[in-house]
């Protein structure tokens, strides 16, 4: 078997490339085996894999797209926030504002009214006192009249009524 | 076998044996049909092709898988390159070039796994493929410039004198480019799987001191890999350059 083997190879061409006796089987199968690879290849394969790329570039893109917008709306967002933030804290001072300014319409109403009402106690207090002074003023004038009148009498003096009042009422005014 | 040799008396090492083409049945003459070892080593070729584009991306994933991973990157290579190198009007013939590059390169890859048979390293195959190429570019040279086409021979930026010269050289360049484009191929293929061969013949024949020879077929091994990748890249990109010809705009 070894012998049959060496003996064919040294009856061949020294190189088997040159033996041109399997040329044409060596060309049919490789144009049979092309023609099936292009087939496979333009039919399914590429295709196939050109489309698979394809969707994954525009996965890509529409994702990135996507998180693109969902930043803009982020910031958006943000935005928005901070402007309410702002503008309640204006309204918050406004409403401060206006709370005060009602306080102290009330403070300065009843200020007044307490003030009116002070004024108008001292005033009577005053005719009071100014009734009392002058009662007072009667009292003695008339107690003195009085006093004089026995005054005179007991230091044994006729008691002209008359003149008793005129002189206590010329001591009183002086 | 090696008691055959050595009883002959000496190292007897048959390196091109290897490429004896072959019936897979029975032992009669090898006619045009005959399925031979070329055909079960392409068929492979083909079943590896399927496996590796067709069966890895067929969930078609978003994220894709290892397999898918691959496929996409081989896509993408060849794709990239006939963009790059034959222009934009190229990409209708990335088929066809990847057909080409698929071909070589598994059969390149598969040839070194031992007892296989390397269909690339015939010049009967690289002559054949280099010669679809050669004819693919002058057909589609002639039909998409018409007589312009021969402008190419013509270098329009060299001096007026020297044209004709550089004329014929381009005429006999161009008509070389099939022989050099299959001989590469074929050669480099024929001559990396020779050569480990001889070494194993050696390290049959060495005894304990066969570590040496089992070493340097280890690190030509590695070589061949590389020279089987740098090959099938070659060829392709070879073919996209002679496509620019035929498809893109004049260069010289």
């Amino acid at each position: 078997m070894a012998t049959e083997a060496t003996g064919e190879a040294e009856a061949a061409v020294g190189m088997p490339q040159l033996d041109f006796s399997s040329w044409p089987n060596q060309i049919f199968w490789l144009l049979v085996t092309l023609v099936v690879i292009y087939l496979v290849l333009s039919r399914i394969a590429l295709p196939r894999i050109g489309a698979v790329l394809a969707d994954r570039k525009s996965t890509i893109t529409n994702d990135l797209a996507a998180a693109d917008e969902l930043k803009q709306k982020a910031v958006e967002a943000e935005k928005a926030y901070n402007d309410a933030l702002a503008s309640a804290r204006t309204e918050a001072a406004k409403i401060v504002a206006a709370a005060k300014a009602e306080i102290q319409k009330d403070l300065d109403a009843a200020t007044a009214k307490a003030d009116a009402e002070i004024s108008a106690k001292a005033a009577e207090s005053e005719k009071t006192i100014a009734a009392i002074r002058d009662g007072a003023a009667a009292a003695v004038a008339e107690v003195a009249r009085d006093t004089a009148a026995e005054l005179v009498a007991a230091l044994g003096g006729s008691v002209d009524a008359k003149t008793v009042t005129a002189a206590v009422s010329a001591r009183l005014k002086g | 076998m090696a008691t055959t040799d050595e009883a002959a008396g000496g190292l007897q090492i048959h390196p091109m044996d290897q490429f004896i083409v072959k019936p897979l049945f029975g032992d009669g003459p090898i006619e045009w049909y005959t399925p031979t070892n070329v055909t079960l080593w392409m068929a492979i070729a083909v079943l590896a092709m399927v496996a590796l584009l067709v069966l890895s991306t067929r969930r078609r994933a978003i994220v894709p898988s290892r397999g898918q991973s691959v496929a996409e990157l081989f896509y993408g290579f060849i794709h990239k390159m006939v963009e790059d190198v034959a222009g934009h009007e190229g990409l209708k013939f990335f088929p066809y070039v990847m057909t080409l590059f698929m071909f070589v390169f598994l059969s390149n890859i598969l040839g070194l796994i031992p007892m296989s048979f390397t269909t690339t390293s015939h010049i009967a195959v690289t002559a054949t493929l280099a010669l679809l190429v050669f004819f693919t570019v002058t057909i589609v040279g002639f039909v998409r410039k018409g007589p312009g086409f021969l402008a190419m021979f013509w270098v329009s930026s060299a001096p007026l004198a020297l044209r004709p010269i550089l004329a014929m050289i381009e005429v006999i360049s161009y008509f070389v480019r099939p022989l050099s484009h299959s001989i590469r191929l074929g050669g480099n293929l024929m001559a990396g799987h020779a050569v480990i061969k001889v070494f194993a013949g050696f390290a049959g024949a060495m005894g304990v001191a066969s570590v040496v020879p089992i070493a340097a077929i280890v690190a030509i091994y590695g070589l061949e890999l590389l020279v089987a990748s740098v090959q099938a890249y070659v060829f392709t990109i070879l073919t996209c350059v002679y496509l620019r010809d035929a498809v893109g705009e004049a260069h010289h």
